[in-house]
């Protein structure tokens, strides 16, 4: 496999900075993973109260959120907010700002028609034992909640990290990146380094996102 | 905001949404089509075929569409195989969109009652004359609420083109940024232009799935 240029990777820490790269990518999606279910669970409950006002504008954000490619808001957010608010948002926060955004919004989402799916008589049987409504949403709604949503919490995970490839675009120095940098410094030595290293970070993602999407299918058929 | 600039630039962005178009267009054509081909090999459990299919949903499921393309474009060349930009466009976005596709339009075939099946057997049909004239019509006109949020969720990714030097509506606007720093105008024509492309289709989305509410969703 020399000719393929999978040696390269075990030159040096080469293999030991792809890992650190990719971690870049997992860390910024679990941190905004962990924001959004936390925001997601809130802006779920606020879209099944009956509020026209409330509803119109949860319903914008939520499509906005879906129509705009998470790159457009990306840049939106890392370029757009210095320039208009002069705000110097480093490129991690702004990151982390914009897939929270996004999650937030697919959370909320997948709460709301967890809750819609949850039988009206619950609602009734608990107010009639004279809870109030915050008590009948913490003690008898969100409790059946959750087991329907955390497989589907778990999906959302996984299209955090493959979606946060794209803070490579913003100069955040991820798992391609490095990638980049380590077939950039061999190109001399090992011309055919891209195959083996692009190979390796396909692999890496796959054997990161594989296992937990399994997870996800796994709770989904067991707790349906 | 100058709108002397915003009319200066708009051709450009025009360019770029027609290029967008073609090969977002082709490469969902192509997912539709390995859609079509992957659920029936899944329906028929043909031995070989089937692992092949699996390997396949799995792997470009769980992978981002900015790696796949980058090992199109970027890493299968040292092994001989060369495609232009935007081949490997196309074909990123249809072996992406058809892991997808295969889910949605397998959904749709299992929605179908087995009923379905043994009377068009019973009537003389064999295998495939079943599936084509009876089970996909009804099994693709039950996955079009999720085909369209694919298809929403693939001309959405095609804002990744950029990086593999497609001159897409991402790859101009941060050009333009580059070149003329009119970071405003410039995001504004972005985003303007982003929702001429999929805002149709996402009322069409929602109109067509609130007459039917069947069918899987990809993301």
């Amino acid at each position: 496999m020399a000719s393929l240029g999978i040696d390269v990777l075990f030159k040096g820490t080469n293999f030991l900075r792809l890992l650190q790269g990719l971690w870049v990518s997992i860390e910024i999606s679990l941190i905004s993973v962990i924001l959004s279910i936390v925001l997601g669970l809130v802006i779920g409950m606020l879209m099944t109260i009956h509020n026209p006002l409330l509803k119109a504008v949860l319903k914008v954000y939520l499509e906005t959120v879906r129509i705009m490619p998470q790159m457009v808001l990306l840049f939106i957010v890392y370029f757009g907010t210095t320039r208009v608010f002069g705000w110097d948002m480093s490129a991690e926060s702004s990151a982390i700002f914009v897939f929270t955004f996004w999650g937030t919004a697919e959370m909320g989402d997948l709460v709301r028609g967890s809750i819609k799916s949850i039988p009206n008589i619950q609602f009734e049987s608990a107010f009639a034992l004279g809870m109030d409504k915050v008590q009948t949403y913490i003690y008898i709604i969100l409790p059946q909640t959750v087991r329907r949503l955390i497989p589907l919490s778990i999906n959302l995970i996984t299209r955090m990290i493959k979606t946060t490839s794209l803070v490579m675009m913003i100069g955040i120095v991820e798992v391609l990146k490095v990638a980049q940098q380590i077939i950039e410094a061999n190109r001399k030595v090992s011309p055919n380094a891209a195959f083996g290293v692009f190979a390796v970070v396909f692999l890496l993602y796959f054997i990161v996102c594989w296992p937990i999407s399994r997870l996800a299918v796994y709770l989904e058929k067991r707790w349906a | 905001m100058n709108t002397d600039i915003l009319i200066e630039y708009l051709p450009l962005y025009k360019d770029a949404l027609f290029l967008t178009l073609r090969i977002g267009w082709q490469g969902i054509f192509l997912a539709f089509v390995i859609g079509l081909i992957g659920s029936a090999i899944l329906h028929f459990k043909i031995p070989v075929l089937k692992s092949i299919v699996g390997v396949h949903i799995e792997l470009f499921r769980n992978t981002p569409l900015l790696v796949q393309l980058f090992f199109i474009y970027f890493a299968l060349p040292k092994v001989g195989i060369q495609v232009t930009a935007e081949t490997c466009g196309k074909l990123g976005l249809g072996l992406l969109g058809g892991a997808y596709m295969i889910e949605t339009f397998r959904s749709g075939l299992e929605a179908i009652p087995t009923i379905q099946t043994e009377s068009a057997l019973s009537l003389g049909m064999n295998d495939f004359q079943t599936l084509w004239h009876v089970i996909l019509p009804q099994a693709v006109s039950i996955s079009v609420p999720g085909l369209l949020a694919n298809v929403i969720f693939l001309l959405k990714e095609t804002s990744v083109f950029s990086t593999i030097s497609l001159m897409d509506l991402m790859f101009t606007a941060k050009d333009l940024i580059g070149m003329y720093a009119k970071t405003i105008e410039c995001l504004f024509l972005l985003v303007v232009f982003y929702l001429i492309m999929l805002l149709p289709i996402s009322i069409i989305g929602a109109i067509v799935e609130r007459r039917m509410r069947y069918g899987q969703f990809g993301d």
